[in-house]
């Protein structure tokens, strides 16, 4: 039993040693030796250190009910109130150290492939920023903080991507994120709204009572859940937001691992887990459709792509359908045990290619060679013998994604299958919600392994390049044995050895609670559903597993068929899935430029005829009439009135003064004329 | 041709041509010469009522009071007009004149 001040301390720490490492490589990072980088390597390293500590004391503790939660009043005005806080159960450290753990990695990795980069102390300090708003989102014991941290990891997500805001293709890709993001946001914070309005809380904990007392309920909590969801879609990159992931890939490739495949886009998935007490059967319906449609939509996208990236990042978007699709079908941890995996092998993956590309970069930098696209599959091929460890982890990790026994991602692909089964079972008539699942793990299987066949199989496409080939050093092979180790059933069946059941540590740890609305199925039905469809998934999934890669096999290392013979035979299906289904053509055509036109017509209202004639009309009478009465004042009141006294008195004083000769003979003569005056008076 | 309107005529022209020589003259003497004149003027008012208005003998003691005063005048101008003299170095009134602005 550890103490809970021990735990308080820690995820402090765990909070805010790498915001402090952002605060120095900000502020001071050039100024210090090696641009800094060892200040974030300390924080993050002493991250994952407590991160483990935690782990390893929840792992002795061995209770599942483990929860503790501590708050401080932020604001407190009688009736309203706000706590912020930490609330740490089995989940929380579980993702704690999935954060640690693979943003440590990022920070070792990125040593060698960001040496020499004109931004690099920002590079590390960004990567500080979203350590600290990411372990926020995942301490977060209240939607309030949750929503802050939420924004947090979005603007550093934007910072990272933009990192060589040079080229342009980045900085719009930063800004597509950002904007597409805050189209998913808009929906979350009108569903955090609804809650704190219905439930007067944020409080996660207090939302789940609120919900089960019926405090909110019917349409108005599916519309918040739905409002909820939608920042998962908008995070999580689902369909119809999911345009923004692939082209985040813009970033460096470190970057992309950490954020784009195993924590940030997570988010989505993790808020979805946080939240799933709270989801309507409609919601959780809305919630498994858009997953299982965004698993099989973006790996049909995947199959055709050739940028080594760009598969990697359409991989992710299907990967978090399918993690979506689990929540739905309320397998919830399910849903965050393929989280786990998926972070561990996706970001091995993502070095992996990371690795391949800085040395295509660096061959093809020695050949002055600078219109080559270093991230293109077709240039390489057959980097198996000069990159081993590359190849080695890659083909782990893509095992583990394709579902194959032994492999991580067997494991969580298996539940998440069965308990699309057992929905299935239970509601026929969404069939194709299995299809779904199934088609994605066929498709899946198949485009990784074609990954892995056009990249280290093969004969070298270009020989001058491959010539030039070198096996990255060793900060960058690290971290992918690391990963590659970790892509391994044993570390989640621990402490058994089954590599086919459905339990271990992690299912016996991390036990699904009850939804809070009334109508859902309890967690024990879903555990007993999921646990009797367990062999029929694994069989399946074998199946399709089996099907995708023996296809890819013969195609792309056998070249039984041509690859090119079949995309002309299916031209037209090979051209909508190379175009992406011409979604950003048909959001720019459709959504962006009608937009504009809108945007554009208001700002001719506003501008021109608003501004013009309304406003500026209101200044031209204004000063007309100031015109006229200050030509009334100045000319009718000032200068006749006012001045016009004056000048009477002046004048008369000017011309009455002539008379005061000061001679006094004239005084005496005028006294004459008045004599003479008063005697011809007196006279008549 | 004895009778009052006759010495009345004369003393008005002899006032008039004193008041003149009051109001026309530069010279300060001469101003005061127009003076003596107007006083003279009266005078012969005072004697021409004494003989032929019902004055008698009261007109004649005005004109010698007249006379002396006449005297105690000229004796003040004329010590005034020294002064002037003495200190603007000319008699003429206009130079001396001080009330102009």
């Amino acid at each position: 039993m550890i103490a809970g001040s021990f735990i308080t301390n820690a995820c402090l720490l765990i909070l805010f040693l790498p915001l402090c490492a952002f605060l120095i490589n900000i502020f001071f990072g050039k100024r210090l030796p090696r641009q800094g980088d060892w200040v974030s390597i300390i924080a993050i390293i002493t991250t994952l250190i407590l991160s483990l500590s935690l782990f390893v004391g929840m792992l002795s503790n061995w209770n599942y009910k483990f929860s503790h939660e501590v708050y401080f009043s932020w604001i407190d005005l009688g009736a309203f109130k706000i706590n912020l806080g930490f609330w740490v159960d089995n989940i929380t450290i579980v993702m704690l150290l999935v954060v640690s753990l693979i943003s440590t990695m990022t920070h070792v990795f990125s040593l060698e492939y960001m040496k020499g980069d004109i931004r690099y102390n920002r590079y590390y300090a960004y990567l500080g920023l979203f350590t600290f708003s990411m372990n926020g989102i995942v301490l977060a014991n209240n939607l309030m903080s949750l929503y802050i941290f939420w924004e947090l990891v979005g603007v550093s997500s934007y910072l990272l991507i933009g990192h060589w805001f040079e080229k342009h293709s980045a900085a719009d890709a930063s800004k597509k994120a950002f904007l597409t993001n805050r189209v998913g946001d808009i929906g979350f914070f009108i569903g955090i709204m609804l809650m704190f309005t219905a439930i007067g809380s944020f409080n996660f904990q207090e939302l789940f009572t609120g919900v089960s007392n019926g405090m909110i309920s019917g349409s108005l909590l599916t519309f918040a859940g739905l409002g909820l969801f939608m920042g998962a879609v908008g995070k999580s990159s689902q369909f119809p937001l999911h345009i923004w992931l692939p082209d985040a890939m813009e970033g460096p490739t470190p970057v992309s691992a950490l954020m784009h495949a195993a924590t940030m886009v997570a988010a989505g998935v993790y808020l979805t887990v946080r939240l799933f007490p709270v989801f309507t059967p409609d919601a959780l319906l809305v919630i498994a459709y858009i997953g299982g449609f965004t698993a099989i939509f973006a790996a049909t996208i995947a199959i055709t792509q050739n940028d080594i990236k760009k598969v990697l990042a359409y991989s992710t978007v299907s990967q978090l359908g399918y993690m979506i699709l689990a929540v739905g079908v309320g397998n919830y941890t399910a849903a965050f045990f393929h989280l786990l995996t998926h972070a561990m092998f996706k970001a091995c993956l993502f070095y992996g290619s990371g690795s391949v590309i800085h040395a295509m970069h660096h061959s093809l930098h020695a050949l002055h060679d600078h219109d080559t696209d270093p991230q293109d599959m077709r240039n390489m091929g057959g980097f198996r013998d000069k990159m081993p460890i590359t190849s080695l982890t890659m083909t782990i990790a893509t095992l583990a994604i394709a579902g194959v026994p032994l492999f991580s991602g067997f494991l969580s692909k298996d539940a998440i299958l069965a308990g699309t089964l057992y929905f299935v079972d239970h509601h026929p008539e969404h069939w194709i919600l299995a299809f779904f699942g199934f088609g994605a793990a066929a498709i899946t299987a198949f485009y990784m392994f074609r990954l892995i066949f056009l990249t280290f199989y093969g004969t070298p496409k270009m020989p001058k390049v491959f010539e030039g080939i070198h096996e990255s050093p060793k900060v960058m092979t690290y971290p992918l044995i690391v990963l590659a180790a970790l892509s391994f059933f044993i570390f989640y069946t621990l402490p058994y050895f089954n590599p086919f059941a459905d339990y271990g540590w992690f299912t016996k740890l991390i036990k699904a609670t009850n939804s809070a609305v009334p109508g859902n199925p309890t967690a024990k039905e879903i555990y007993d559903g999921v646990h009797h469809a367990h062999y029929t998934a694994m069989a399946l999934s074998l199946i399709v597993a089996t099907l995708g890669i023996g296809l890819s096999f013969l195609m792309y290392y056998k070249r039984k068929f041509s690859p090119e013979n079949w995309a002309k035979r299916f031209g037209v299906f090979y051209k909508i899935s190379h175009n992406k289904y011409y979604f950003d053509e048909n959001y720019n055509r459709f959504l962006y430029q009608p937009f504009l036109r809108l945007c554009n017509l208001v700002a001719y209202i506003d501008w021109d005829l608003y501004d013009k004639y309304f406003i500026n009309g209101f200044g031209y009478i204004a000063k007309l009439l100031s015109k006229i009465t200050g030509r009334l004042d100045y000319e009718g009141l000032d200068q006749t009135l006012v001045d016009g006294i004056g000048r009477t008195a002046n004048s008369a004083g000017k011309n009455l003064k002539t008379v005061q000769t000061g001679r006094l003979q004239n005084y005496m003569l005028f006294a004459l004329i008045g004599v003479i005056i008063i005697l011809v008076f007196q006279i008549t | 041709m004895e009778n009052l309107s006759n010495y009345l005529i004369i003393s008005s022209i002899l006032f008039s041509l004193g008041l003149f020589g009051v109001v026309t003259r530069r010279n300060g003497v001469a101003v005061l010469m127009g003076v003596e004149l107007i006083l003279n003027a009266a005078n012969l008012n005072f004697l021409a009522f004494a003989r032929f208005g019902g004055m008698n003998m009261s007109g004649h003691v005005y004109a010698l009071f007249v006379i002396v005063l006449a005297a105690a005048e000229a004796a003040v101008a004329l010590a005034i007009i020294i002064n002037i003299f003495n200190n603007f170095n000319t008699i003429n009134i206009d130079d001396v004149s001080e009330m102009k602005l």
